[in-house]
């Protein structure tokens, strides 16, 4: 990859002494943390910041007139420049602070969508879609007399192409779709989607959670108008996330949330706005969880992206092969392109069970809908189990899953 | 595994919770065990003494939604005892179900709101089910079930 430097790490089965809650013990078992994607755990030098910011720099952001507040402001407006360079954004005020990908989608469903849409009008998600890419368009439809579409999910659990193209038309306004599944893991084919969207003249909504800590992300490669994602998917803390927006787009849309920060004079009779970014930044912000995706992003640009990704497609292809092995389990999700989630059924046991007797061996997975009912529905099942892993599994936590499946179906 | 009852006096009948077994006796059988294996295989041993609630009753206004798993309540008052038919789609929760009833089945009203679960499932070490943030619909069940005997405490 150009430009990368000569230090970047390469032996990521290393990396794993970076995540200190990595060394529990649950009685007698270590612990097997294979639950990622519903949250990342942090490296020391995550953890450091925070605790770095509130020991040291601690102030009130953008408004005081003194040095403690000079320093948070200028270690918050550097999580900005971060994330932006992350990303590749055209300008560092195309980048909204949000608590998270949830909000972020709410945020353009409400400001962008009110302003935008109109009876007739035309939403595309997909089956496979997480709630927070659903609801608030639902929503959205209701007010606004809009009409939502959904593209179905074929069985490998990929996204049905041939189903887009015949639901996007020229009424279609937005499509909003997750780059990456977060039940299936799929990796979806969003520059195609993307360039097809624009030529029916539509906008484009990624849902990034599932993708930012697998994949680069170059929003003006994909020509994305808008891309989400949370800090706590990416290593960072819980409670802080980013909405990319195109600077013409978010420049035309009405403040969401108001109060201070976001305004640029107040008088009782009228209130005139702020510029981006902050138009849609109102009240204090999650500065030290700003700073701690900063933190989150320097750690892992710090690694060799060939050598990261090499890593994550072993441990999918071997966990594969492993839960392949085991009698009564059905894969559930088997796409070309994926990153290492497994999700799965085994026979005679309810994901639930599944779930608990893992537990019970220290395995930390996760079992239900995952928050996407509708892909349940269309698969006809009434959950699964799900083990998602991330840069500091390793080999091992693929055998314990195995041994761990192995004594859970012996008790089935 | 347990037989799908035809109706509700069926599974009145062939459920043993509440009736022939009660909670001491869980209590008994749950002090041999020393690993969460043993714990775990006897609960499924008692889902499949559970009978299954009939398919007419596994309806939504039946539901008690929990995140992963559901279970499905109804009641009848018998004799000035209820009885309750319960089932669930995941085969822990059943076995669960079957030791919240060997504790609050076939009782008089007035009963059934003196009894503690919560105690019942910490001795058992069996509390983290009972978790509120478990969403496993077992809490839900519990808060039903008092709610049931209290209705009918008033109603009497």
């Amino acid at each position: 990859m150009a430009g990368l430097s000569s230090t970047a790490r390469q032996d990521i089965t290393a990396l794993r002494q970076d995540f200190p809650i990595l060394q529990q013990q649950f009685g007698r078992y270590p612990l097997t943390y294979l639950d990622s994607a519903a949250t990342t755990q942090k490296p020391t030098a995550v953890i450091a910041a925070l605790d770095n910011y509130y020991r040291t720099m601690n102030a009130n952001v953008h408004r005081a007139a003194h040095q403690l507040s000079d320093r948070a402001t200028a270690a918050f407006e550097g999580a900005r420049d971060t994330v932006q360079q992350f990303v590749n954004a055209a300008h560092r005020h195309e980048i909204i602070w949000t608590r998270g990908t949830t909000e972020a989608i709410n945020l353009v469903a409400q400001s962008w969508g009110r302003s935008q849409l109109r009876a007739g009008d035309e939403i595309l998600i997909s089956e496979m879609e997480h709630h927070a890419n659903i609801v608030p368009w639902q929503m959205l439809c209701q007010e606004t007399g809009a009409r939502l579409q959904a593209i179905r999910v074929t069985p490998d659990g990929e996204l049905d192409l041939a189903h887009f193209e015949q639901l996007l038309n020229e009424r279609t306004a937005l499509v909003a779709i997750c780059h990456v599944s977060n039940t299936l893991g799929t990796i979806n084919p969003v520059a195609s989607i993307i360039a097809a969207a624009h030529d029916a003249g539509a906008r484009v909504l990624l849902d990034g959670a599932q993708a930012v800590a697998h994949l680069p992300i170059d929003v003006q490669a994909l020509d994305a108008d808008f891309y989400a994602f949370s800090g706590h998917k990416l290593y960072g803390p819980t409670g802080i996330g980013v909405l990319y927006g195109k600077e013409s787009l978010l420049d035309a849309m009405p403040p969401w949330q108001t109060g201070g920060e976001m305004i640029e004079q107040v008088t009782l009779a009228h209130t005139t706005f702020n510029q981006l970014p902050f138009k849609f930044e109102a009240g204090t912000p999650h500065i030290a969880g700003a700073i701690g995706l900063g933190a989150a992003i320097e750690y892992l640009s710090a690694i060799d992206p060939a050598a990261l990704r090499a890593h994550e497609d072993a441990l999918l292809a071997r966990g594969t092969a492993l839960l392949q092995q085991i009698d009564g389990l059905r894969l559930v999700g088997t796409a070309a392109q994926k990153i290492p989630v497994l999700s799965f059924l085994l026979e005679g046991g309810h994901p639930q069970d599944v779930g608990t007797l893992l537990d019970q061996q220290g395995i930390a997975v996760r079992a239900g809908h995952h928050c996407t009912m509708p892909l349940m529905q269309s698969l006809a099942i009434p959950g699964t189990v799900r083990a998602s892993m991330s840069l500091y599994n390793n080999q091992d936590d693929l055998e314990r899953l195995h041994q761990g499946l192995i004594k859970t179906r012996s008790f089935l | 595994m347990s037989e799908v009852m035809p109706d509700t006096e069926a599974y009145l009948a062939a459920n043993p919770f509440g009736t022939e077994v009660q909670a001491s006796e869980i209590v008994e059988n749950f002090a041999f065990f020393d690993d969460w294996e043993d714990r775990y295989r006897f609960i499924l041993d008692l889902s499949k003494q559970l009978p299954e609630m009939p398919d007419a009753l596994k309806a939504p206004e039946h539901i008690i939604h929990g995140c992963q798993s559901q279970v499905w309540i109804t009641h009848h008052s018998r004799d000035g005892r209820l009885y309750f038919v319960l089932d669930s789609d995941a085969h822990i929760v059943r076995g669960l179900i079957a030791i919240v009833l060997s504790a609050l089945n076939a009782r008089p009203a007035a009963d059934i709101l003196k009894a503690d679960v919560d105690d019942l499932f910490a001795e058992l070490d069996l509390i983290r089910h009972l978790s509120p943030t478990r969403g496993n619909g077992l809490r839900a069940m519990v808060a039903r079930i008092r709610k049931i005997a209290a209705t009918e405490c008033e109603a009497h």
